[in-house]
């Protein structure tokens, strides 16, 4: 074989069961093959799988200058790294362990391009270098694949979030309350306004509570939401309260420059509802012995 | 901290009350150092189309303050005059961020250019 020949394209489709097993080997010593959580049958069948596409993509992918791993040739091998990356993760490997894992098929390839391309060639430091590439491609790939995974739980979760912290709650006959919790960013403050705006429609309701107690920040966009929402309710036939204004946030609010015209505001839940009882004229009286 | 989404403002105003924790500031002080930040990481998100925010603790006391460096790379601001006027909005706000940020905080300082984009610096003492 002429040595501008040999390639480590040519060397993991020729060279395949080596080169495997000389990555299950590396991954141990490296302590990444993990198998208190992954069984060694499964880590053998996923680098088998891995490798495989790796070598059927290199067949046409170009892995020169016209590298490019968003090339749609080398799709079979992204999604072969994002189930494996996704199968190992969810079990409580590391990113960091997930990053050798895949940088680990280096050593076989590198070992077995010493021993087939004659020393000091620069053809081997071509090839080196091409495999050092693609290889780190591949294993910030399944960085990557882990953050999105992340990303999208988290995501989730948020809106799970919502879901159950703007919960409409009735209080009295007519009069209906919306505790609100955290951050009340533009998503949240739409399921408040629609929960809110559907309940006063369903539960007949005459006044509306916001109580803002739980909100630890009020700034304008916030401020905004709180106004549009009262300007909603009021264009109801309802009447709105917001409460639970701590006098830090007062203050801040007035610096900020911010007015709450037409909009009644209590300092606390008691005097909101309070304000509501009067509204739809009941009075809370102390029983008579 | 990079700002690039509204879930970073969240953290940024959980590091700015941290910071503010940590020089002893009253409840109102950090309430209204929060806020301020809160404005100038968004306008950094929306206008200045993303940045970063730090955060660093100087002087002693009393004078002991933290201080806020909001950068982004967006289009700057070209009548900075008609941005700080209460009510001046070019998108769908109540045109209240960077005037409100100015009279919440002690000390409030703004440079913009279009081709350096903006930098906000808020400081607020303890008390
Ligand atoms: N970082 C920035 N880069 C470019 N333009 C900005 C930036 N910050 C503010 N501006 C401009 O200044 C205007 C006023 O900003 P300000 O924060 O006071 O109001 P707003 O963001 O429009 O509304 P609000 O903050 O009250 O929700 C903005 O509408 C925008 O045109
Ligand atoms: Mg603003």
């Amino acid at each position: 074989m002429n040595d501008q020949t040999i390639s480590f394209a040519t060397i993991i489709q020729e060279d395949f069961e080596q080169i495997l097993s000389a990555w299950l080997r590396n991954q141990a010593i490296e302590g990444v093959k993990r198998t208190d959580l992954v069984s060694p049958r499964e880590t053998e069948a996923q680098s088998r799988e891995l490798l495989a596409a790796l070598s059927r993509a290199l067949k046409t992918a170009g892995i020169g200058d016209d590298f490019n791993f968003s090339n749609p040739a080398w799709d079979p091998v992204r999604e072969a790294l994002e189930q494996i990356t996704d199968s190992r993760t969810q079990r409580g490997v590391s990113p960091t362990e997930m990053f050798w894992f895949i940088a680990s098929i280096k050593q076989g390839i590198f070992e077995r391009l010493k021993n087939t391309v004659p020393d000091n060639s620069n053809h081997l430091i071509d090839e080196v270098w091409n495999a050092t590439r693609l290889i780190n491609q591949l294993a910030l790939y399944a960085i990557d694949t882990f953050v999105q995974k992340r990303e999208a739980i988290i995501e989730r979760q948020q809106s799970e979030m919502t879901e159950v912290s703007a919960p409409v709650v009735k209080v009295w006959d007519r009069i209906v309350t919306v505790p609100l919790l955290g951050t009340l960013d533009s998503f949240r403050a739409q399921t408040v306004m629609e929960n809110l705006l559907e309940a006063i429609v369903q539960r007949e309701a005459q006044v509306a509570i916001i109580d803002i107690t739980g909100v630890a920040t009020v700034d304008t966009m916030v401020a905004q939401h709180l106004l549009k929402t009262a300007a909603a309710v009021r264009l109801m036939g309802a009447d709105c309260v917001i409460c639970g204004i701590s006098p830090k946030i007062a203050q801040t609010i007035v610096h900020l420059g911010v007015d709450l015209p037409n909009v009644t505001t209590r300092a606390d839940l008691q005097s909101g509802l309070a304000y509501a009882y009067e509204r739809i004229g009941l009075r809370v009286v102390a029983m008579k012995d | 901290m990079t700002l690039a989404r509204s879930s970073d403002i969240v953290f940024a105003r959980e590091t700015a009350m941290k910071a503010m924790a940590k020089i002893g500031a009253s409840a109102v002080k950090r309430t209204k150092f929060v806020t301020a930040v809160s404005e100038i990481a968004r306008n950094a998100i929306i206008y200045g189309g993303g940045g970063a925010i730090s955060f660093r603790i100087e002087g002693v006391a009393p004078t002991i303050r933290v201080v806020a460096e909001c950068k982004d790379g967006g289009p700057g601001i070209a009548d900075m005059d008609l941005a700080l006027k209460d009510g001046y909005t070019t998108g769908s706000g109540l045109g209240l961020g960077l005037s409100g940020a100015r009279r919440l905080v002690d000390r409030f300082n703004i440079v913009s250019s279009s081709k350096t984009g903006t930098t906000v610096t808020l400081e607020s003492y303890a008390r």
